[in-house]
């Protein structure tokens, strides 16, 4: 049997750091790997379900159109916003990290505090998110055979049901039936339905497909205007499992900011807890980037 | 490079990450024809320059921002490898299977 005490195989024998880096830093990375093939996990089941239903699935680009305070449709922007304050609380984040280093109490407090204003501030354009989502937009319309169709002008544009009916979207009882929408559509011929499959039909036409169909306003767990019950479903579940991750980061990060006021790792000697806790934050922004293009962009 | 001195880097990383951001969201929005009609690889050029871009900011915020970087190259490995190997893998046959099912229904 080999004596351990003079083996020079020291890596065994303890007293040596794996990696180079200390235990609370590694660990802090194999969790990550985790979480990011979970999160590979939920975006790769989307990806399946996005293939599997091609021809009826949601364009992102139709569903997220409106920008807080401004009228009219703006594509992409909130959203990209969003992307950028996530980025520059990561930059702040890598800030601290920086002076943490340096042990500059001061600059490590205020950009530690830069990092949770720019993680709310993500956190309200989330929540503004869902509940834009929610509410709806501009209605959809299910057939008989479960199938979202949409209302359309002339131009094939997505019309609005609450403006071919003459009522406001943000009325206390709004009622909709599907009577009203087929008696504006039989009265004014240049509206029209597009039918999940992206063809348009108006007029006689599209009343035959109306028979049994219901007005659907708004998006939730079982139903959703936008079309494909799954594009809701995804979309809470993974902006959701995201913005939790977000807020967990928040938390955290306002515990270790009071640490850093109180001079816990001031007396320690070093500010690798904060370190640790930017590695978490950095991966929050790593999962966003991937979210954005798979849900927004592609 | 924890000795670098200085705060240029990180602001190198950060105009990088904004200026490829909106890239991604002007593409996005303007939707080049010439990008959407040509298909490669089974999706359209647009989302391979989407999908291209994103990974470059993904290693960005890893290798600058994590400082993946500056960690010995066990580390590096042990973090990349089951990335790198599992995620594609998981994307092909799921993928795969998607549109196969797509085809059948």
């Amino acid at each position: 049997m080999a004596d351990i005490t003079t083996n020079e195989n020291k890596a065994w024998i303890g007293g040596d750091i794996p990696f180079k880096a200390s235990y609370g830093k590694l660990m802090m990375w194999f969790f990550l790997v985790s979480d990011a093939l979970t999160f590979s996990g939920f975006l790769c089941a989307y990806g399946f379900m996005r293939f599997k239903y091609a021809h009826v699935w949601p364009v992102a680009d139709e569903v997220f159109t409106h920008f807080p305070f401004l009228k009219g449709e703006y594509p992409m922007l909130f959203v990209a916003l969003m992307t950028f304050i996530l980025i520059m609380s990561s930059v702040t984040m890598v800030l601290a990290v920086n002076e943490g280093h340096k042990n500059n109490k001061n600059k490590v407090i205020l950009w530690l505090g830069l990092t949770i204003v720019g993680g709310f501030i993500f956190l309200g354009s989330q929540a503004w998110e869902w509940g834009h989502f929610i509410h709806g937009d501009k209605g959809g319309i299910e057939l008989a055979n479960h199938d979202i169709v949409h209302v359309v002008n002339s131009d094939s544009h997505f019309y609005s049901i609450y403006d071919l009916v003459g009522v406001d979207s943000y009325a206390d009882d709004v009622n909709i039936t599907i009577d009203d929408v087929k008696g504006a559509l039989m009265a004014d011929s240049q509206y029209g339905i597009r039918l999940a499959d992206k063809s348009v039909v108006s007029g006689e036409a599209a009343m035959a497909y109306l028979n049994n169909a219901e007005v659907v306003l708004g998006a939730n767990l079982v139903r959703n205007e936008y079309g494909h019950q799954l594009f809701a479903n995804f979309f809470y579940f993974i902006t959701g499992f995201h913005g939790f991750h977000v807020f967990s980061g928040v938390v955290i990060l306002i515990v270790i900011f009071i640490n850093v006021i109180k001079g816990t790792y001031e007396r320690r000697g070093h500010y690798e807890m904060v370190e640790k806790v930017g590695l978490y934050w950095h991966f929050v922004d790593l999962v966003w980037v991937f979210v954005f293009t798979f849900f927004y962009l592609v | 490079m924890s000795e670098q001195t200085g705060t240029w880097w990180i602001w190198r990383v950060f105009w990088i990450l904004l200026i490829v951001t909106a890239v991604e969201v002007i593409l996005g929005i303007i939707k080049p024809a010439v990008l959407i009609d040509n298909s490669f690889l089974g999706t359209t050029l647009l989302n391979l320059i989407f999908i291209i871009l994103t990974i470059i900011k993904a290693a960005y915020i890893v290798m600058e921002f994590m400082h993946l970087g500056q960690e010995v190259k066990g580390l590096k490995l042990s973090i990349l490898l089951p990335a790198v190997v599992l995620i594609p893998y998981l994307m092909f046959i799921l993928l795969t299977e998607g549109h196969y099912i797509f085809g059948t229904l």
